[in-house]
């Protein structure tokens, strides 16, 4: 295995908030490998975000980020402000849900890719401009000469979107980070955006980290999947290990909660995700699970190899031949 | 289900409503209008599960405010149980909203955060007038959608998202009614979430009886929870027909690209199958394309798309599509 070029290890954020400390992550390991696409899965709250604005550098100074994120060998915790800053943009982007809100209403939307490109290489604005107008070609723009001469407010939200990418991909990060980047849109309109950053993936080699909730999305366009509950991963593996043989309970109530063709009755998960601000002893999913025990309680799983994939379940490979 | 014969809870028949978007004077432009919805026409029978699908701005939602007359319809007839709703005046209204309620995608913004839950779901009787012991009834609505009675003292902000939806569904259920509007009623929830919420609305319908009106941009979910669905794309329906034959064999072209966009979460299913890809997005409903409203971005379009619009016409598994050149 090739080494990685973005490797996170024991990432925790905590943050400062007036009713005490909220651990949103808490220890999380990736790996993200040069041109994959990477899923991680969660609901709301399972700080599928947070460890990825805390890779980036983006969040506020309330939270208290520990552990290490080497990007391409180079250490991002701790780094100074003026340091993250000629990171962020240059080797790794980030694009999120809504891209009305990344994009500046009062700038034409190719200045704002020229500004990106600007920021980080001594490129001519001249060169900066022409090369503005290929980005949004590459990101299926038409008239993209005419289009960067526009407003955000002229664009649709797909096409808002594209041009949140053509930004993101400017200096040709070597990871791009996509929170939610279809979740706003309809789906035909999402379609045609995940096949946009499929390209930017295969034909720039990109590595792209999907965040999403949407488990259909990860089934169409990811490789290898990290499913996260409660700030801890608690499994990963192969897109079709995940879906077919699924290892932690978490995971397969989540597929047995999906509608799909041929389910009579959909099967929710009991109860709620816990108050992060009192975490759960152990395994943060036993209130909730029907195959708890004591040994449960005792400490946060780590993830250990079961079948193809990787689980965070203590009787993960017990349960696993009793099916 | 029921006989053919019944007439039928709700029809609604050239449903037409217009927004006049304002002159802006400094611009020079004209009073502009926009066509939410054309000629619209639907049934909704007892006791089923009417699905309304289609992408943001095809006036599914406009569709589902006109039936309960929260807009004013600009044209159309609205017929609940055999009564037009346009000619009620403002009282006879409200005695006919009883029959009629409505759940909202966002149970945040629906719920009044200074009252208690149980004087929220006791309000519509409040409002309606209706005598006798609330407490016991909200207990009642309380534990009908799973919750328990010590919840009626309780604020919205002391319940989660999922629950919160389940007190909007208590208070639609507060009056008995025949008709339920769910406008986009599980958007909001995570799956795990939502699928306590889906089998609910099933298991309430199953127990009352009553009919529901289920919008949603997921297809998934109408799939699974709608008898008939009506698929909406630029305040028109392009076809509607009993969810089997529209979801199995779609007849008109962007149904099937509908379909063939949503992600289904199985890794081989989803790789194996071919997607139709929609060029561009939905046409300006200010000025929508002459003829069929499809034809700017459908591969099949002539020119007679342009020229003729398509009528739903009844096609081979029993459902009405509007196209010049359907699929078989």
């Amino acid at each position: 295995m090739p080494t990685p070029i973005l490797e996170i290890r024991n990432l925790q954020v905590t943050f400062n908030t007036p009713v005490g400390p909220l651990v949103a992550v808490r220890g999380v390991d990736i790996d993200v490998h040069a041109g994959e696409m990477l899923a991680v899965v969660g609901e709301s709250g399972s700080g599928k975000s947070v460890s990825f604005l805390a890779a980036m550098g983006l969040l506020p100074r309330s939270a208290t980020v520990t552990g290490s994120v080497l990007l391409d060998g180079q250490q991002i915790v701790g780094m100074s402000p003026k340091q993250m800053r000629s990171v962020r943009g240059r080797l790794m982007s980030m694009i999120f849900q809504d891209p009305l809100s990344a994009l500046n209403p009062v700038h034409r939307v190719g200045a704002q890719i020229t500004e990106m490109l600007r920021a980080h290489t001594k490129m001519s604005e001249r060169a900066a401009n022409a090369r503005a107008v290929e980005l949004l070609e590459i990101v299926g723009i038409p008239q993209p000469g005419d289009r960067a001469m526009q407003y955000p407010h002229e664009f649709s939200g797909g096409m808002r979107q594209r041009v949140v990418i053509a930004m993101a991909i400017a200096n040709s990060p070597k990871v791009l980070i996509a929170d939610e980047p279809t979740t706003a849109l309809d789906v035909t309109v999402q379609a045609q955006i995940l096949e946009v950053i499929q390209r930017v993936q295969v034909q720039f080699g990109t590595a792209v980290v999907l965040i999403t909730h949407d488990l259909g999305v990860v089934a169409r366009v990811c490789e290898r999947v990290n499913v996260m509950y409660a700030g801890c991963f608690v499994e990963r593996g192969n897109v079709h290990g995940i879906f077919e043989q699924p290892t932690h309970p978490y995971t397969r109530g989540l597929l047995a909660s999906l509608p799909q063709t041929g389910v009579e009755r959909l099967v929710p998960i009991a109860g709620f995700p816990p108050n992060m601000l009192r975490p759960p002893s152990g395994c943060a999913f036993r209130a909730r699970c029907d195959h708890a025990v004591e040994a449960c309680g005792s400490a946060i799983p780590p993830l250990v190899p079961v079948g193809e994939s990787e689980s965070a379940c203590i009787r993960a490979s017990e349960l696993m031949g009793r099916k | 289900m029921n006989s053919p014969t019944t007439s039928p809870l709700l029809s609604v028949r050239h449903l037409v409503k217009e927004f006049q978007m304002k002159a802006m004077r400094r611009s020079g432009r004209r009073k502009r209008i926009v066509q939410a919805v054309t000629d619209v026409s639907f049934d909704v029978h007892r006791g089923e599960t009417l699905g309304l699908v289609g992408e943001s701005g095809s006036g599914k939602t406009t569709v589902g405010r006109c039936v309960l007359r929260l807009i004013e319809p600009t044209a159309g007839q609205v017929a609940f149980d055999g009564v037009d709703l346009a000619q009620l005046n403002f009282e006879e209204l409200r005695q006919v909203r009883r029959k009629m309620q409505i759940v909202f995608q966002d149970p945040y913004a629906s719920l009044d955060p200074k009252m208690t839950v149980g004087a929220s779901i006791a309000e519509p009787l409040v409002v309606q007038g209706i005598d006798g012991n609330h407490e016991d009834k909200v207990v009642s609505l309380l534990e009908l959608v799973g919750l328990s009675a010590d919840h009626a003292r309780r604020f919205p902000h002391e319940f989660s998202g999922g629950q919160r939806q389940r007190v909007g569904v208590a208070r639609a259920l507060a009056l008995d009614p025949a008709l339920i509007v769910l406008d986009e009623p599980v958007s909001a929830l995570d799956v795990s979430i939502q699928a306590g919420v889906v089998n609910l609305f099933g298991d309430l319908q199953q127990r009352l009886g009553m009919s529901y009106i289920f919008i949603a941009h997921d297809l998934s979910v109408i799939r699974h929870i709608a008898d008939r669905v009506a698929v909406m794309y630029l305040g028109k329906i392009v076809e509607i027909g009993p969810a089997a034959a529209v979801y199995e064999h779609p007849t008109h072209p962007y149904t099937k690209a509908l379909l063939s966009a949503v992600p289904l979460p199985n890794p081989r299913v989803e790789r194996a199958r071919s997607r139709i890809m929609l060029e561009g997005e939905i046409p300006s409903p200010v000025n929508p394309p002459s003829g069929c409203r499809f034809r700017t971005r459908c591969w099949k379009a002539t020119e007679l798309c342009a020229m003729q619009e398509p009528t739903l016409e009844i096609r081979g598994h029993g459902q009405l599509s509007a196209c010049h050149h359907p699929e078989v």
